[in-house]
């Protein structure tokens, strides 16, 4: 009796949790297209996850490509499959690398600096305050996040793309000694625009989740520092866990040929 | 400073407020009114009810039932617009003041005016800068970061941002609390002379005696999520209650038991 009685209130916990979370996205995103935005708050954050995020997603990107090179050279050359490495490169990082890595990287720094900031707002009661300067929370803090999130983190992968085809160009080269004109051509030869159209699709879905999971679990934090801890900590784990996910989801939708 | 006669709409009313927090019954049937105009200091001890009371007055959070009428207007079942619209009216001193500490300070104050009146940026400055002068605050200040400010300073900042907007009533949550002596009673006249010079409605909770005896025209006193006597402020040594009187005397013994064990 014990067991199933823990079993159902698991149970019912999970669907409270679920229900909360999808009427905190309804309404978070009735907020994102309904007047009045705030542009300086939007702009303040896509400045905070598109532009300073360019190091480290860069950086990220530029050693993935890098050791796709290395790692496809040693692999592929056991049965003289050399030729293949800069499409390996290229498809690898467009269509799951450049996404994944990119968005679990903006996961861990924004997604946790979202919920310690918005954490700590409600734990000082300054989200009490916006209410009482008849601003609404969700409209103010929220959907800039959902729209900086949505935009950016796209933009953000297409100078991961570029800069993790680069990475794996210079290895190509400067290590593995091919013709430089010949690695460029086959990275263009096999590459076609969905490749890279789905993994743009993916970024914009992973950047929604990764501001919907800090602001969700910042705004639900309570109990002083020690909840704002818990609140960044589920924000990062429960966002990266959500990207794999959907990651596996959005592929299957893309390129399910059979 | 006298309370308005009893046959006009009172400002605020509450009646058979209740709200719980899982088991625990933090608001147990609120009966309360404030008249337009007056200062109503609520007393009690610590969690008795008297943020919740305020909080579910504001709408941030919702009572399980009763009634609670701004202007006559029942509020409990308001949508967010119109609760948006009702907030206008209200402004807040938070206990920790509840700056916005990724705004300076001149923005801080002028936030209402510039996101809930869209008023322009500059028109809003000057007057965020007028309000910090009414609460001694020189206009240097207004450019500062709120983590820059001492305790006493963050609390003239809060004040200022509650009254930015000229609100009808104001709400005062422990004002005093965490300073010292002679700043408390700066803030306590500061106080007074903010809601005499807008006319405003105030409702102040706090469990200091001096701060309450300075800003009260009318006490109310809470316990276990009652209001159990209200009267004049020059009565509240002659009660004629043994709750007040051991409140106000703060004294150990008397009929109020110190829950030591948590619920």
């Amino acid at each position: 009796m014990g067991f199933l009685a823990a079993t159902g209130r698991a149970f019912l916990i999970f669907l409270e949790a679920t229900g909360r979370l999808a009427l905190f996205t309804g309404s978070a995103l009735s907020h994102c297209v309904r007047p009045p935005l705030y542009p300086r708050q939007i702009m303040r954050q896509m400045i905070d996850i598109g532009y300073y995020s360019l190091p480290v997603v860069g950086l990220t990107a530029l050693f993935t490509g890098m050791v796709l090179a290395l790692q496809s050279y040693s692999g592929f050359s056991r049965f003289q499959a050399e030729g293949a490495i800069a499409t390996v490169v290229v498809l690898s990082i467009t269509r799951e690398l450049g996404p994944v890595l990119a968005g679990l990287m903006v996961a861990g720094r924004i997604g946790a600096a979202m919920a310690a900031e918005i954490g700590t707002m409600r734990v000082t009661e300054q989200i009490d305050a916006l209410s009482t300067l008849s601003t609404n929370p969700h409209k103010y803090l929220v959907a800039p996040r959902l729209i900086a999130g949505l935009t950016m983190v796209p933009l953000l992968v297409v100078v991961a793309d570029i800069i993790g085809v680069f990475g794996g160009f210079l290895v190509g080269v400067y290590r593995l000694d091919f013709n430089a004109a010949s690695y460029i051509n086959r990275t263009w030869e096999f590459l076609e625009p969905l490749d890279v159209i789905s993994g743009l699709v993916k970024a914009a879905i992973f950047g929604f989740l990764i501001a919907l999971m800090g602001c969700y679990h910042g705004y639900h934090s309570k109990g002083g520092a020690q909840g704002v801890g818990a609140a960044t900590t589920n924000a990062v784990v429960s966002a990266s866990i959500m990207i794999l996910v959907w990651n596996y989801l959005i592929t299957g939708l893309f390129f399910s040929t059979k | 400073m006298t309370a308005s006669p009893m046959t006009t709409v009172p400002k605020i009313a509450l009646k058979g407020v209740t709200k719980h927090f899982g088991p625990k019954k933090v608001l147990n049937g609120i009966d309360l009114e404030v008249a337009k105009g007056e200062s109503l200091v609520v007393i009690g001890g610590s969690g008795t009810g008297k943020s919740v009371m305020l909080k579910s007055i504001l709408g941030l959070l919702t009572p399980d039932s009763g009634s609670i009428k701004v202007d006559g207007e029942e509020t409990t079942r308001l949508r967010s617009r119109e609760r948006e619209k009702l907030l206008h009216k209200f402004g807040m001193l938070f206990q920790g003041a509840a700056l916005f500490d990724s705004l300076p300070v001149w923005e801080n104050v002028a936030f209402g005016l510039i996101q809930g009146e869209h008023m322009p940026r500059s028109q809003a400055k000057e007057i965020a800068i007028a309000k910090l002068g009414a609460v001694g605050l020189t206009p240097d200040v207004a450019e500062l970061s709120p983590s820059e400010l001492s305790g006493g300073m963050q609390k003239r900042v809060g004040l200022a941002r509650a009254i930015a907007d000229e609100p009808e009533i104001i709400f005062f949550d422990e004002p005093t609390t965490g300073l010292d002596p002679i700043m408390a009673d700066v803030i306590n006249e500061l106080i007074v002379q903010c809601v005499k010079d807008l006319g405003a409605t105030a409702v102040t909770i706090t469990h200091d005696m001096a701060s309450a005896r300075k800003i009260a025209d009318r006490v109310a006193m809470i316990y276990q999520g009652r209001i159990i006597w209200t009267g004049h402020a020059r009565d509240i040594d002659n009660s004629g209650n043994a709750y007040v009187d051991q409140f106000v005397h703060g004294r150990a013994d008397g009929p109020i038991k110190m829950q030591i064990k948590a619920l």
